[in-house]
């Protein structure tokens, strides 16, 4: 189940053209419940396996994953692939270094140590850190309570994203020119046509037009245990594995976390006796009035 | 401490005569250790130690982080990665250093409003009450070079921003601007030189701890009465005080491992719940975000300078006072600033004869708006600039200097004070009662 959710995605937002912050513009971000959110949520290595298929097969074809290593998919906590697997992954890649070649540079075959390819587009995000640049819900009304409470954040924005691509309103297939891009509901800072506005400049229609067609239609994939390819179910893969590329420690971080929660709490029992047996003398001990 | 009569450090072995005699530095550490402190300070009182704490952590990561970050324009964003990928712990350092500016805050907005409830700041604590306010400035400058050192979406435009406040300054304010970051736009020179002054600001802030801890020594501590501890022997101060170690170290540092827990958690669970999620954007220069927002800490300050835009009929006279020199964005740089000088200014704003707002029926209700008016301005500097928010921000600005230019002074005159009570151990006894002779303690203190 899903609870639909309105969020001012004006707040979810950093790269925009200025017009599509009008007031108004509010898109529908659901709130997945993924496996990794709270305290002790992790990481679900099948599905973060299913997510680097459902990227590698289709999402890699424009977008790049500097900031990650080939390598780091062998890591726990992460996708776990065995050695070997990374290592025959990573081969599948060809990137360019400037060591060859006399230093003008060729391309080889890539190495476990070797990052995976930037973009290959001008106009197409690197993915590496999307998951945690599109974490701006503190909704509702900046207090918070999305992202403290329902666990809302980059993730759900993605997986959203991806299956929110719908048919264009009339207003905008009335148009003689047609907009750029592909309305999608859940995009807030792209194109948004005049004729779409209300008598204020109100939006009359969430989200807006992004230049991305849309990339998945669902069984775009074949997974190999037979798993859902229904475009919710792996757009959901596709999130969590990039979650795991922004946040590669985060099993490590909650582990650490608890430890130290834990740890703190022991301590300030302990203190909190320590402090009254110390002050009970001075304060009246046992026979003080409240 | 100073005027306070207590024990002195006495060498007994000949090492110790020796040292003494050369460097009284264990003379010194005891008579800062064991100083005598009001015994009824309540949990208001803790947040020095948290604070001390915070400026070390702070210390001791940076240090670590300095070691793997890399201040130039091209590498500073993926360094950032490479701490939260590939050093060993380095995304808990990291997490840690960067959740602690915001534990930093916490604790210096709670050791503030304890300082403005309590009238710490009046006679004889001024001193001290101007070098916090010189730590806290400090920091907030450390706040926001610090900011800029991921290079990030909002670490770049933001530093536009805030070094463009100079910029609206008349007549030397371009040249400001441009010496600030050694070109004319935010890049590499101003990258380089906020790096240099991120890591020296802090070991100033040090130093400025020590002298804050050494003036408020020097007076004593305030404490929730107000009521100054007796100093005409030994025996009264005794009273009166406890020595700081170990009662007071015990209790803070019991305090200090509860807010640590929830730090804990913060940064274990929820690191990036304080930040803004386009600082994991690497600065790009034509790309602006639409809301440029500075850190949760900064907002309140942040309000105040956008709440003075062309429309509020102060700035607009302002301006024509002043033949247009203090147009609306430098009358929204001298508010901000205005802000924090007036609460610098305090000890002289408060005519009230009574020290703690305990004892003051008024003061109270117009504090405790106050406190009210500091949450409404830090949400109000999140929003947008538009609809009803400017006008929310423009009323809390407003609230702000009247509090401390209008509603202090005459507070003094106007309001008819309680009276406190004749000592500090009268106020520790009438929540502690004094022991019964007939009722044995349950525990028997540790010796």
């Amino acid at each position: 189940m899903f609870r639909k959710l309105t969020l001012t995605a004006a707040v979810a937002f950093g790269l925009a053209s200025g017009s599509a912050y009008a007031a108004g513009s509010e898109t529908h971000i659901e709130d997945f419940d993924f496996s990794f959110e709270g305290p002790f949520g992790a990481y679900d290595t099948n599905q973060l396996q299913r997510g680097l298929q459902v990227y590698t097969e289709i999402c890699s074809a424009c977008h790049g994953l500097k900031f990650v290593s080939f390598r780091n998919l062998h890591d726990e906590g992460g996708p776990a692939l065995p050695e070997d697997q990374m290592r025959a992954y990573a081969e599948f890649y060809q990137v360019f270094d400037e060591t060859l070649f006399d230093g003008e540079g060729d391309f080889r075959t890539a190495t476990p140590a070797d990052h995976f390819p930037e973009s290959g587009l001008s106009n197409a995000p690197d993915l590496s850190l999307m998951a945690k640049a599109r974490a701006g819900f503190h909704g509702p009304y900046g207090s918070g309570i999305n992202q403290f409470f329902k666990g809302m954040g980059g993730p759900e924005y993605i997986a959203t994203l991806l299956s929110a691509y719908e048919e264009e309103p009339q207003c905008a297939q009335d148009m003689e020119t047609p907009m750029d891009g592909y309305y999608n509901t859940a995009f807030a800072p792209g194109g948004y046509p005049d004729e779409c506005k209300g008598d204020h400049g109100e939006h009359l229609y969430p989200g807006s037009w992004i230049g991305m067609s849309p990339p998945l239609y669902g069984d775009d994939v074949e997974f190999a245990d037979g798993h859902s390819t229904e475009l919710e179910h792996i757009s959901q893969d596709v999130a969590a594995f990039l979650m795991w590329t922004a946040e590669p420690k985060m099993m490590a971080r909650k582990q650490a976390g608890l430890t130290g929660v834990i740890f703190l709490t022991v301590l300030s029992v302990l203190l909190y006796l320590t402090n009254k047996r110390l002050w009970a003398p001075h304060k009246g001990g046992a026979t003080r009035k409240d | 401490m100073g005027g306070i009569p207590h024990d002195h450090y006495d060498p007994k072995t000949r090492g110790e005569k020796w040292l003494d005699g050369r460097l009284p530095i264990v003379g010194l550490l005891y008579t800062t250790v064991m100083a005598p402190t009001p015994k009824n300070l309540n949990w208001m009182w803790i947040w020095g130690i948290v604070l001390t704490f915070t400026l070390a952590m702070q210390i001791a990561t940076g240090v670590v982080l300095v070691m793997h970050y890399t201040p130039h324009v091209d590498m500073a964003f993926s360094s950032v990665e490479h701490i939260m990928r590939n050093v060993n712990g380095g995304h808990m350092i990291r997490y840690f250093h960067m959740n602690g500016a915001s534990l930093f805050f916490v604790a210096v907005y709670a050791h503030m409003f304890r300082g403005l409830y309590y009238g710490s700041y009046k006679a004889p604590r001024e001193v001290t009450w101007i070098i916090g306010m010189l730590i806290f400035i400090l920091m907030m400058a450390t706040g926001f070079l610090g900011y800029v050192l991921p290079w990030g979406q909002m670490s770049f435009h933001g530093t536009a921003v805030i070094t463009g406040l100079f910029g609206a300054i008349p007549l030397v304010g371009e040249t400001l601007q441009t010496w600030l970051l050694g070109a004319g736009a935010v890049g590499q020179p101003a990258l380089n030189r906020f790096f240099s002054l991120h890591y020296l600001l802090p070991f100033l802030i040090a130093g400025l701890v020590i002298v804050h801890i050494w003036a408020f020594h020097t007076t004593g501590n305030n404490n929730p009465t107000g009521v100054e501890v007796r100093r005409g022997s030994k025996d009264e101060a005794d009273k009166d005080t406890l020595p700081f170690w170990p009662y007071f170290v015990i209790k803070d540092l019991f305090a200090l491992a509860v807010i640590l827990a929830i730090f804990v958690a913060i940064v274990g669970f929820m690191p990036n719940f304080l930040g803004h999620p386009d600082n994991y954007i690497e600065a790009n220069a034509l790309a602006t975000p639409a809301h440029i927002v500075p850190e949760w800490y900064f907002l309140p300050f942040y309000a105040i300078l956008r709440a003075f835009d062309n429309t509020v009929w102060v700035v607009i006279f302002a301006e024509w006072i002043s033949f247009g020199i203090i147009d609306a964005k430098f009358f929204g740089v001298l508010a901000m600033f205005g802000a924090i000088v007036v609460m610098a200014l305090v000890p002289w704003l408060d005519t009230s004869s009574v020290r703690s707002g305990r004892y003051r029926p008024m003061f109270k209700w117009w504090f405790g708006v106050l406190v009210v008016d500091f949450v409404v301005l830090m949400w109000a500097g999140a929003m947008p600039a538009e609809g009803i928010y400017p006008i929310i921000a423009l009323i809390g600005a407003t609230y702000w200097f009247a509090y401390f230019l209008v509603i202090l002074p005459l507070l003094g005159v106007i309001e008819k004070p309680m009276t406190p009570p004749a000592t500090i151990e009268d106020d520790f006894n009438a929540h502690y009662a004094p022991k019964d002779d007939d009722t044995q303690p349950i525990v028997s203190p540790a010796e």
